[in-house]
């Protein structure tokens, strides 16, 4: 069952998305890999790039929202419920968590090649 | 065991497994709309090696999704498409372009881009079918005999049978039908515009048949009224909806919801009031009620009009031989597995079964599973367990941005996929993000029968 459920959910995502369900994946998987490295380089996280890069995910996260609302043909005055709540944090979120994540990784790289750190 | 325990395992045993919280947290929210359109899971991975003949009437959702399925499980096997028409309507999308949602573009699509390979399409309609002799006859006079059968053709819209109705003006002088057509659905749009800037008396019915989603017609008063208070102008409008029996929705618990929204919005309701006839220069709808003959003048309506099997079928061996269904001329099958009661290499699945609830597409994505194993375990020559539940499910939408996701089953048990997490009877925009959003991948994923 739950490799079904799985496969109906790529074949699903797949159709919704497009080849941009893999760009979206490649840029998460990228995006971590690239964040880890950072960590690994570093062997510490960095205070001040970690603050830049939450206040920029916090206009990912508002993005995120944004772009739900248009494709979903919402407004912002929709949410009705609990439910509604709860995915407009979860949307939120990811769009925070992987901006943050990604600025962070970028910057760090940008530090490390050009050798202020 | 008990009666309980006894539901919890068929409905396990057919797939139909609640999602608990945290599963559903994993999936995230918009991705779950996928499992409001659960499935059964497929049966035997290997494919059955057969030199059979197959014939699938009709290339709508359930043609489709059923030739998809047939040709992923079976290995040589003849499967023979027969359907006229070179456009695919994504139906359930009717809705969203008559409500200015959608454009008429997001509904339409070809069949040829959805059969599958290996499988023949000969585009005709089907005039003739022959269940003693085994075969189907095409308007062109081509004899297509088969070993099964799976009968697909949707329904037929009976616009005919409302005197006065014009369909080439819909749209026209505040008459809508969303069901008629992608392009109607358009001008029904165009034709609520006007209403909304103007107001007036606004009229919203459903026929006394069996109908397809019989969600819709609510829904589109729904969003009637959402479109005039958008624009200020719900005070100089009266919305009236005329039930065909005495209850808004089949199912009991749905209804008293509806009837609470309906006076919560101002919608004044009419019990046992089916549409006889129209006049659209005048801007008359004639209605048959207990009382009598009723007219009623309107600025707006939604035509829907009865809803019948197609000719081919009505008039075959395939229908119900008695009861109201056997004038309808929906077929005869089990409504557990939508097997022809009389003949059994012969199957019905969507619009056209004769069965108590859903001529959906979530009912298709739940009954071709379950057909398509039982026909391919008679091929194999074992016994299929596969059983349909009469699960349908319903975006009800309440207002734009906003919908109640209503899943029920033959019993008129509220089935909910999201148990404790979407509520089935509130108002939700998490239900509007499945219906606009993920309904329609899903809907595709099941013609390609991958969902």
């Amino acid at each position: 069952m739950k490799e079904l459920d799985a496969m109906v959910f790529l074949a699903v995502f797949q159709e919704m998305l497009g080849p941009l369900l893999w760009v979206l994946v490649l840029l998460a998987v990228g995006g971590i890999v690239a964040f880890l490295a950072v960590l690994a380089k570093e062997r510490k996280i960095v205070s001040r790039r970690l603050v830049r890069s939450e206040l920029l995910g916090l206009v990912g996260g508002a993005l995120a929202l944004v772009l739900m609302a248009r494709v979903s043909s919402s407004g912002f005055t929709d949410a009705g419920g609990p439910a509604d709540w709860f995915l407009i944090a979860l949307v939120f979120g990811l769009g925070l968590a992987g901006t943050t994540v990604l600025v962070y990784a970028l910057a760090g790289w940008k530090d490390a090649l050009s050798g202020s750190r | 065991m008990s009666a309980q325990g006894d539901e919890r395992k068929l409905l396990e045993s057919i797939g139909g497994r609640p999602l608990d919280r945290r599963t559903f947290l994993m999936l995230g929210a918009a991705g779950a709309g996928a499992l409001m359109l659960r499935a059964p899971p497929a049966g035997a991975a290997e494919r059955v090696r057969t030199s059979a003949r197959i014939v699938i009437a009709g290339a709508g959702a359930a043609g489709l999704a059923t030739a998809s399925r047939l040709a992923e499980r079976l290995d040589g096997a003849k499967i023979t498409l027969i359907d006229a028409r070179k456009e695919h309507y994504y139906q359930p999308g009717f809705t969203l372009v008559g409500a200015g949602v959608k454009p008429a573009s997001y509904v339409v699509s070809t069949t040829a881009e959805y059969v599958p390979g290996g499988v023949e399409l000969i585009e005709e309609r089907v005039a003739e079918f022959d269940p003693e002799g085994k075969r189907v006859v095409t308007e062109s006079g081509r004899a297509v005999a088969y070993d099964y059968l799976v009968v697909a053709t949707g329904l037929k819209l009976d616009y005919e049978a409302i005197p006065g109705m014009d369909v080439a003006r819909i749209g026209r002088n505040g008459l809508g039908s969303i069901y008629h057509s992608p392009a109607a659905a358009s001008a029904t749009w165009g034709a609520l515009q006007e209403f909304a800037d103007k107001g007036g008396v606004g009229v919203f019915c459903r026929p006394a048949t069996e109908m397809k989603c019989a969600g819709a017609p609510l829904k589109y008063t729904f969003i009637t009224d959402d479109h005039l208070r958008r624009r200020g102008n719900r005070g100089k409008a009266e919305l009236i909806y005329n039930a065909n029996n005495k209850v808004l929705f089949s199912v009991p618990i749905v209804h008293e919801k509806v009837r609470m929204l309906f006076r919560d919005r101002g919608i004044k309701t009419h019990y046992d009031r089916v549409l006889q006839a129209i006049d659209p220069g005048r801007r008359i709808a004639t209605f048959r009620s207990p009382e009598g003959t009723v007219e009623q003048p309107y600025d707006f309506i939604n035509v829907i009009p009865p809803m019948r099997a197609p000719d081919a079928v009505r008039n075959s061996a395939l229908r119900w031989q008695e009861g109201p269904w056997a004038a309808e001329g929906w077929m005869d099958v089990e409504k557990g597995n939508l097997r022809h009661k009389r003949f059994p290499e012969v199957f019905g699945v969507g619009d056209i079964a004769g069965v108590p609830k859903g001529k959906t597409a979530a009912s298709v994505k739940w009954q071709v599973p379950v057909a398509v194993d039982h026909l391919v375990a008679d091929i194999a020559g074992r016994k299929s367990d596969a059983v349909y539940n009469g699960y349908t499910s319903c975006p009800l939408i309440t207002r734009l941005g906003r919908a109640m996701l209503v899943e029920f089953d033959y019993e008129n048990n509220l089935v909910p996929s999201f148990p404790g997490v979407v509520a089935p009877l509130e108002e939700l925009w998490v239900s509007w993000v499945m219906k606009t959003m993920a309904l329609k991948p899903t809907y595709v994923s099941m013609l390609r029968g991958r969902a």
